[in-house]
């Protein structure tokens, strides 16, 4: 190893951290191996504030932040940014607002400045808003076709009942067409502020100067009275199994979700989870799950599990698009690999192979400026230390094979699941 | 952006591109195999993907379950992918653990099992990925575009292959797929990151050089004849979003056009890799109202591929208008030399894309392989030179040469609603 290399993973020595006078976290690392610039972060604003009339009023405001402003329109904006190669985009989760974008280092005042402009003054106008609503409108229609998301979206709907986890963020069609202008302005005026905003930025600059260019974007925002995000409601225990399915006829394929809960990303217990999940449905050819439903039967194309774990009790998935004709087999073999997995735990060799790979894969995770912003963004949103991947390596190691099949009891009870399934 | 690599061809003919990179400690290998969908004649379309799932599934040394588990515990990266023109099969590794990769490739490159077994419930797999893939009105209005748009040629049929080649292709026709295209003479490797070239090039060798040589056949190549008149088609399915695809002819990637026309595609449909909501079409056509999104691209293929644009229109339209403003769009260009501020823009885009490249290692890798497969490395050292060059005259030029209405596929998918 090329002894330059060895402090690639980013370190509270080289992670340069700001909090402006106006409440916004800037978080600045330098990476001069490219001429290039990378923002990213997020704000308050996501659909937690949203009522059930108006679901996909978060992510509505955030796709109309660039749509028109006080000094640009949505083709002078996009007009600035494409000219010089760069890029901007806002989007929306349940909890944060969220943006990222990039361009040439020259160009990072241009990015700055119109990312402020699209924070501080959208104007909302009513013509865009039409045309942004019949893209949405589009959107749904697509959704309603593919079976992928619509099992996705039947699993958050019963995993999570009367919980903005359980609500689709880009809405229904009856709710997107509620949406006015004035639901849009209030949205934001009531919810978006520096207050919470953190701000990552990596790239081919001194991390105090990205700081500076910062404060001098965003430092001049206030906002008086935004409201505090409400509390997440309690979650209702799973207390048998419920299967449901969503009908798209003239399907070839289709899609299945089993699962349940995870845990919350900061939770103790967080590693011993993930390492659980890779050996369920990721290591190597996608794990146990890719084995018996891909390898061994041939039954899918994909075949996988995946672990949510954010701010809230995530969901814990195994996930396959499968013909028709074989949801049941495939089913079955989900079902049974399940209750192996709770009942026997993980071998040595799997968790050794779990952790090696962990560890080794570390710093392709930081190959671009991309990577780099968003594992800062992570480690510090969750409160992990700005010291974690320094001390990454001991974390995984330290988990046993205890830790792992404790933790699966913990979270997966087989006769307690979540089937969602969409298709013919 | 360093433009320095090394070449070395080895004794067998293999040819090997090196570039040393010393930003992270990491190693990108690539191989790339001269076959793809386009090798493939009339039942035994498919044959190429079908012959890379094939090559995860074992040899001897590196048995199935062993090889794709060998990688990951070294927290290796890696996939593989099947084109038109080539196959390619990627590793990025931490440096220390590149060796690993580098075994691995020469051993599959001539031992890979084929075991019927596996070969059985792979077809099932693949048939499951057509499966998903029909599932998108999109695949299914681009296959029915490309046997539109190719009769003679075999870049008619999509890379997945056809349901029917898919139930009826056998082990032997495999088998003998893979023994005759992957051979070192065939085959580009492409190494990117931290390592030193000297010591790399001694273990390149050690590793390939004694796999014997073979005989390549010549590619696959039936020109396609000049279309005599426009071709409508219609693909109907569930849903209740129209889509529209317009097809015309376009040069491969050496052609002397190829830089004026990346200039057309940049002026059209935005620089690719970044938004595209100030191009030509987006202004006519979404910004107007007239449709929901408005995309467009071409391929940098070895032969004559296409240029295709796709429209997602609005609820309730009809195509018929959306496609007369696109029609409008191009006799613009046709009829009036583009402003010389509109190709500067389109160079600086592209000279911000290769900067947002050049962070990747993997990516790196990449390119000097990609290029060795449709032409060679200065491809891509030389392609924001090239583009600069390109003349308002020139742009002008290819509009109306190869925008003809009467060479071009013109198809729509027409849903037929829910379906419930």
């Amino acid at each position: 190893m090329n002894a330059k290399t060895i402090n690639s993973l980013p370190s509270p020595e080289d992670i340069y951290q700001s909090v402006l006078p106006n409440g916004i976290t800037v978080l600045a690392r330098a990476n001069f191996n490219s001429p290039a610039v990378n923002i990213s972060g997020y704000l308050s604003g996501g659909s937690i504030f949203e009522t059930d009339e108006k679901l996909g009023l978060a992510g509505f405001v955030s796709s109309m932040l660039m749509r028109g402003t006080q000094r640009y329109t949505f083709d002078s904006i996009y007009n600035e940014l494409e000219t010089v190669g760069a890029s901007l985009g806002f989007n929306s989760g349940v909890h944060n607002a969220s943006f990222g974008g990039r361009s040439l280092v020259e160009d990072l005042p241009l990015l700055l400045n119109l990312l402020a402009e699209a924070l501080f003054h959208p104007t909302f106008p009513k013509a865009e808003m039409e045309r942004l609503r019949a893209q949405i409108l589009t959107g749904l229609a697509l959704r309603e076709q593919d079976t992928s998301d619509m099992a996705d979206m039947l699993f958050e709907r019963h995993l999570y009942p009367d919980h903005p986890y359980g609500k689709p963020t880009d809405g229904y069609v009856e709710t997107i067409q509620s949406i006015t202008r004035k639901d849009l302005a209030a949205f934001h005026r009531l919810n978006y502020g520096p207050r919470g905003m953190v701000v990552g930025i990596v790239g081919a600059i001194q991390p105090k100067k990205a700081v500076e260019a910062v404060a001098k974007a965003l430092g001049g925002w206030s906002v008086s009275g935004q409201k505090e995000p409400p509390a997440l409601p309690p979650l209702k225990p799973l207390r048998k199994m419920i299967r449901k399915h969503h009908r798209i006829e003239g399907k070839s394929q289709s899609d299945l979700v089993v699962g349940t809960f995870a845990p919350y990303r900061k939770s103790p217990d967080f590693m011993a989870v993930s390492l659980a999940n890779s050996v369920l449905g990721q290591f190597g050819m996608m794990g146990r799950i890719g084995h018996v439903v891909r390898e061994k039967s041939g039954l899918a194309y994909y075949a996988y599990s995946s672990l949510n774990a954010g701010a809230g009790p995530g969901s814990w998935e195994v996930s396959a698009g499968v013909n028709p004709k074989n949801l049941n087999k495939a089913l079955e073999l989900i079902d049974a690999e399940l209750r192996r997995f709770v009942k026997s735990g993980v071998t040595k060799q799997e968790l050794a192979d779990s952790q090696a790979n962990y560890i080794g894969r570390l710093p392709l995770s930081f190959e671009s400026n991309g990577g780099m912003v968003s594992a800062i963004l992570n480690i510090h949103r969750h409160q992990l230390g700005m010291d974690y991947y320094q001390r990454y390596e001991g974390l995984v190691r330290s988990v046993t094979r205890d830790d792992v099949v404790e933790a699966a009891r913990r979270y997966i009870n087989p006769d307690r699941m979540i089937v969602a399934t969409a298709g013919p | 952006m360093s433009k320095s690599i090394t070449k070395v061809t080895l004794k067998n003919g293999m040819k090997v591109m090196l570039k040393e990179i010393h930003t992270a400690p990491i190693i990108s290998s690539w191989i790339w195999y001269k076959v793809g969908s386009r090798d493939e004649p009339t039942g035994k379309t498919g044959i190429s993907h079908w012959t890379e799932h094939m090559m995860f599934k074992g040899t001897k040394k590196f048995p199935n379950g062993i090889l794709d588990k060998a990688i990951s515990r070294e927290g290796g990266r890696w996939n593989a992918s099947t084109s038109r023109d080539s196959t390619r099969y990627y590793e990025t590794m931490p440096a220390a653990k590149i060796d690993l990769a580098l075994r691995l490739e020469a051993d599959r490159m001539t031992k890979s099992i084929f075991d019927p077994k596996e070969v059985a419930s792979e077809r099932t797999v693949i048939i499951s990925e057509r499966e998903g893939s029909e599932n998108e009105p999109m695949f299914q209005l681009s296959e029915s575009m490309l046997h539109a748009s190719f009769r003679v040629h075999p870049y008619q049929h999509e890379i997945i292959g056809d349901m029917a080649d898919l139930h009826s292709i056998t082990r032997d026709d495999l088998y003998s797929h893979y023994r005759t295209y992957y051979v070192p003479n065939n085959a580009v490797l492409s190494l990117a990151g931290d390592f030193d070239t000297k010591i790399m090039i001694k273990r390149v060798r050690e590793l390939f050089e004694k796999i014997p040589a073979g005989s390549v056949p010549p590619r696959l190549a039936r020109p396609e004849p000049e279309r005599k008149g426009e071709v409508r088609l219609t693909v109907e399915g569930p849903g209740e979003t129209v889509f529209t695809q317009v097809a015309y002819p376009f040069p491969n990637a050496t052609h002397e056009d190829y830089f004026p026309l990346q200039v057309l595609e940049s002026l059209l449909n935005g620089a690719s890799g970044l938004s595209y909501k100030t191009c030509r079409l987006y202004r006519a056509l979404v910004d107007k109202g007239v449709v929901v999104d408005v995309s467009g691209w071409s391929e940098s293929t070895i032969d004559p591929f296409l240029y295709r644009f796709v429209m997602v229109h609005r609820p309730n339209t009809k195509p018929e208008q959306a496609i007369k403003i696109l029609d409008a769009e191009i006799q613009k260009l046709q009829d009036t030399p583009a402003p010389a501020a509109e190709i500067h823009r389109a160079v600086k885009q592209a000279r911000a894309v290769f900067a947002y490249g050049s962070e990747n290692i993997t990516n790196q890798a990449f390119w000097m392989g990609y290029t060795s497969m449709i032409s060679d490395y200065s491809f891509y050292t030389s392609y924001l030179d090239n583009l600069a060059k390109v003349t308002p005259k020139d742009v002008q030029r290819v509009a109306q040469k190869y925008f003809q209405p009467n060479k071009r596929v013109v198809g729509s998918y027409i849903p037929t609603g829910k379906g419930s």
